[in-house]
């Protein structure tokens, strides 16, 4: 919009007493008459509490008869008040965005209870420097965006299978993309699974007969997704199949990809004969286990915990206590010691599992990192770092536990789809506490094993998680952006240099070519108006929408000029 | 917080309890106790004015009960909703005292001593419990003499203690030294008192009392019952300004606590009361530790356990840089008594697994690390839920449904189900709201069903 003339400019400042939280420490008097007397400022109030239904209306009501172009509000906090004061505005017919907010509460009285004369100046620099911003702002609209009502999940492992089957039943359509010829993933590998013991295949194969029999779901299996382009709602995807390619669009995408597991090769003398991996242990199950096997001993850690691997895989201890129960309940004269680190049987059916499989005589032997076990023909010797003697076992069979490893295919997904993985190779979420099924990067989502290792119980939690997550555009059909977003302020200026596309966290900048050269291009669905961008732009090409230079500068400057 | 309380789509009913369900999945009416705050929720602005003149202290239940806080409160500093409540139990106005003063100071007129509790129905297609877990009292442990020691605390309270915004802004006094503390605030103001009655005697007798005493003392003014009053004040008072001395001098010795034990599964992993493993603790006590040692570079921690249980994605790195950088060592074995030694020191005695030794070892603090107790409102709610519990009374479900409990249209998340962190609370909390929305979709009729 066209800069508005000085003197049309009409500022409302509406200060609120707060109870007593401002009005106790500061001189409200002398705020309002300093506030008078500010360039623009028409009309100033005083409210109890701005936040009140009575506040409020005295601000639509200033609006209107003194016809205001913007209001302060010189309060509390945006974060819990800023909503509250611009939807205010709206319904008194200003745009929303042309309202700022001065926190003279948390920021001044409530730091500053012992200083009533400098608190008091200091809220009088403040409103000075929301005025001053307030003076510059734009109005601006919210930014819709379509939503295509369709799913794409990637991997067809429980955890992809349970999202699918979700999202599915909700009534979305969804396609899912399974690498392998069939579906299943790593459960088509297990035995049975714990702490229930029923078998792995009822699980797996209940689940593909549901995922190939429901109307919402496509199924590609042998494919992969080769191209992607574009933005939450609005996902353009290459899906090579043994077909040929297939271009589809997606509204939201799921990461179901898995993991694999470490094969430990010169590693206490693997085979894969009689010395052999947990998952090796599995198919032997499957195959039926030789009765002539006395002993067995199991070690955990294998490749894992250390300097090339230094995370715990989480779910070996309890694959390794599953697996030793089973071989109790098949032949109850075997010996099965498990040489461990720690047992991390964490929760209540883990700790249940691995208590149970002590009263069936399994032998629990403690060893130390710096001195390993040693395999040697028939025998497995070991310093019982709790007895602290050496010791050697006999062993028919070795039984190694190696970590779930990321997927060799993570880092091409990673960069088709423009999302991260962390340092030993995992899709990285978009906060470890409060995101964990989603990326920074929205309208992708995130679950099982591909997120770290994961047992069956969490693996469909996160899967049936991931899909709610997704079903949130899904269900809304469109999505829409508050508009303080990056754009670009200056097209001449830009050299299309790509450092913003770098830096930028959420895919939300792309170099395109137009009609004065490559220029960069803001998507503004995906934009969180961080402002990495504009802060790095080297030739102040891009700037914040709401958070521009001269808005800043602006308050900056009135905040230097100390009116006092 | 904020997020669900400002949600177009979320009515939030804090304080309130479920009383009854009637219906089945899709379709169940819930009866709704909202219990009386005797404020009006629609008035309240939560500024707070009230609880600041409101002149009773009541143990902050927030702060685990370390501080204090008024009997009209907001349960914690950014509490959502901000509505204060008044504790009727303490409110003198509610138990028939004369007050009133939260609503003379009230502007914007929102408290009702008249309030009572309201019941309300709702019709809701889904329910999700997640009613959370008990911190297990560590009381019940009688060798480690929580309670009876006052440096014993629990991982709770310490991470109040750790806190910004908690009873002691963020520095690790200990307990046993803020008693004295607490002691010395309460014996000034006894001083200040007792002086301002000398002072008035002194004004009456144009005489200083040292000087009054000392003649007293030496056998003038016997017979009169005024001086005699003076003389017992003054006494009274030396007597105050003696102890007041003594345990400033002790004051001064005082220091943060820099030596910290973190005892593990106290109350888990232990038969006498939860066999199961609590999932969370060892994670809580290294990052508990390392936070510590943030604060005071020259705190120096162990970790007593039987397996340090650092299961989650990055949690092993993270205990490992605890043990590098943060001096946390981990000390494997359970921890068999605590007592307490000279300068109010817990003193842990162990055995030391790997030495195969008994060893006892003096600290500043210990934090127990207690176990994630299945919660009484869970087992309440069972009941009228209908819904079915494992033998913990945690609520049951199955492996391969994790968020389903045995009543269709009624799901779980979080520790009301077993014991989990954060990130997989929060995953569950996702799933248990799509098993929620997929299952009140199911049950549409066929041409509501379609989509876009």
């Amino acid at each position: 919009m066209p800069d508005m003339k000085d003197e049309d400019i009409r500022i409302g400042v509406f200060i609120c007493h707060c109870g007593s939280n401002i009005a106790g420490y500061l001189d409200m008097e002398e705020l309002s008459e300093y506030a008078e007397k500010l360039p623009h400022v028409t009309l100033v109030q005083r409210n109890l509490y701005s936040c009140s239904e009575a506040g409020i209306s005295e601000i639509k009501k200033g609006i209107m008869e003194h016809d205001l172009n913007r209001v302060i509000v010189a309060s509390c906090t945006p974060r819990t008040h800023e909503p509250l004061f611009r939807s205010s505005c709206a319904e008194a017919g200003l745009n929303p965005f042309l309202f700022e907010m001065v926190n003279i509460r948390d920021q001044c009285s409530w730091v500053h209870m012992q200083e009533r004369e400098d608190g008091t100046n200091k809220a009088k620099d403040q409103i000075r420097m929301g005025v001053a911003k307030a003076a510059l702002l734009e109005p601006q609209e919210p930014i819709m965006s379509d939503v295509q009502i369709r799913a794409l999940i990637i991997g067809g492992g429980i955890s992809g299978m349970t999202a699918a089957l979700s999202l599915a039943n909700r009534g979305y359509e969804v396609v899912l993309v399974e690498k392998e010829n069939k579906l299943g993933g790593m459960l088509n590998r297990v035995n049975k699974l714990g702490p229930t013991m029923t078998d792995a295949s009822d699980l797996v194969d209940g689940k593909i007969l549901e995922v190939t029999e429901h109307p919402h779901i496509t199924l590609f299996t042998s494919a992969k997704v080769n191209a992607a382009q574009g933005f939450i709602g609005k996902y353009q995807i290459d899906i090579e199949t043994e077909s040929g390619i297939k271009k589809i669009d997606f509204g939201v995408i799921l990461i179901a990809t898995g993991a694999s597991v470490y094969t430990p090769e010169g590693l206490y003398g693997y085979d894969g004969q009689r010395i052999i991996t947990q998952l090796e242990m599995e198919r032997l199950f499957k195959k039926g286990l030789d009765p002539g096997i006395k002993n067995i001993v199991m070690i955990q850690c294998v490749g894992s915990r250390n300097e090339d691997r230094p995370y715990c895989s989480r779910i070996c201890c309890q694959t390794a206590v599953k697996n030793a129960i089973l071989v109790k309940d098949q032949i109850p004269e075997a010996k099965v010691s498990i040489l461990y680190r720690d047992m991390q049987m964490y929760g209540v059916e883990n700790e249940e599992m691995f208590r149970d499989s002590r009263a069936k005589g399994i032998r629990y032997i403690n060893y130390d990192p710096a001195r390993p076990p040693e395999v040697e023909s028939n025998h497995v010797r070991v310093y019982h770092a709790l007895l602290g003697r050496e010791m050697s076992l006999s062993a028919d069979l070795v039984v190694l536990s190696t970590p779930l490893i990321a997927h060799e295919d993570a880092t091409e997904i990673s960069q088709i789809l423009r999302v991260p993985i962390d340092e030993n190779g995992f899709f990285l979420e978009g906060h470890v506490k409060l995101r964990p099924l989603d990326f920074a990067t929205d309208g992708i989502f995130l679950c099982g094993s591909a997120h770290f290792p994961a047992n069956i119980r969490e693996a469909v939690a996160q899967g049936l998680g991931a899909a709610s997550r997704a079903s949130i555009p899904l269900s809304q059909g469109s999505v829409v952006v508050e508009p303080i977003i990056s754009f670009l302020a200056n097209e001449d200026a830009c050299i299309a240099c790509g450092l913003c596309v770098a830096l930028c966290p959420y895919g939300a900048l792309e170099i395109q070519k137009t009609a004065k050269g490559e220029k960069v291009h803001v998507i503004d669905v995906a934009c969180k108006g961080c402002g990495c961008c504009a802060a790095a732009c080297p030739q102040n090409a891009l700037d914040i929408n709401h958070f521009r230079d001269r808005q800043i500068f602006a308050a900056i400057e009135a905040g230097g000029a100390g009116a006092r | 917080m904020l997020d669900v309380g400002r949600h177009p789509n979320i009515e939030l009913l804090a304080y309130s309890e479920v009383e009854k369900i009637e219906g089945q999945a899709a379709d169940f009416r819930v009866t709704v106790r909202r219990k009386a705050r005797y404020v009006e929720e629609d008035k309240c602005t939560g500024c707070g004015a009230c609880a600041e003149k409101c002149p009773t202290d009541v143990p902050d239940a927030f702060n685990e009960g370390l501080g204090t806080r008024k009997a009209i409160y907001n349960y914690f500093a950014q509490g959502i909703p901000s509505t204060h409540t008044i504790d009727a139990d303490y409110c003198r106005q509610l138990i028939g005292k004369k007050c009133g003063i939260c609503e003379k100071t009230c502007q914007a007129d929102a408290i009702n001593f008249d309030q009572e509790d309201r019941i309300i129905q709702l019709d809701v297609g889904a329910i999700i419990v997640a009613a959370g877990y008990d911190v297990f009292d560590p009381s019940l442990i009688p060798e480690y003499r929580y309670k009876e020691i006052s440096n014993v605390v629990t991982a709770i309270e310490f991470e109040r203690l750790l806190s910004a915004s908690g009873p002691t802004g963020g520095h690790l006094d200990r307990p046993s030294d803020r008693a004295v503390q607490a002691e010395i605030a309460e014996l000034e103001k006894r001083a200040k008192k007792s002086q301002r009655a000398l002072d008035k005697f002194e004004k009456k007798y144009e005489e200083g009392s040292g000087k009054f005493y000392e003649n007293y003392k030496a056998g003038q003014y016997k017979d009169d019952e005024d001086y005699k009053k003076w003389a017992d004040k003054y006494a009274g008072h030396l007597a105050i300004v003696e102890t007041l001395n003594t345990l400033k001098r002790k004051a001064e010795t005082f220091a943060v606590a820099k030596r910290l034990a973190f005892i593990q599964c106290v109350g888990s992993r232990d038969f006498r009361f939860y066999p199961f493993c609590s999932g969370y603790c060892c994670m809580h006590s290294i990052k508990e530790a390392i936070i510590a040692h943030e604060h005071e570079p020259e705190t120096q921690s162990t970790i007593f356990g039987m397996d340090i249980r650092a299961v989650g994605k990055g949690f092993e790195e993270y205990k490992a840089r605890g043990g590098n950088k943060s001096e946390i060592s981990y000390m494997r074995g359970r921890v068999a008594e605590i007592t307490e030694g000279s300068g109010n020191n817990p003193i842990v005695t162990y055995e030391n697994t790997l030495e195969r030794k008994v060893e006892s070892q003096e600290f500043d603090m210990v934090i127990l690390a207690t176990a994630c107790a299945p919660t009484k409102a869970v087992f309440e709610l069972a009941k009228i839920l209908g819904i079915e519990l494992d033998k913990y009374n945690f609520v049951k479900t199955n492996p391969q449904s994790p968020v389903d409990t045995s009543v269709p249209g009624i799901f779980v998340c979080g520790c009301a189900g077993s014991p989990m962190d954060v990130p997989e609370s929060v995953a569950q909390a996702s799933s248990a709201a799509g098993r929620a929305a997929e299952m009140v979709f199911q049950s549409q009729p066929e041409k509501e069903k379609a989509v876009a």
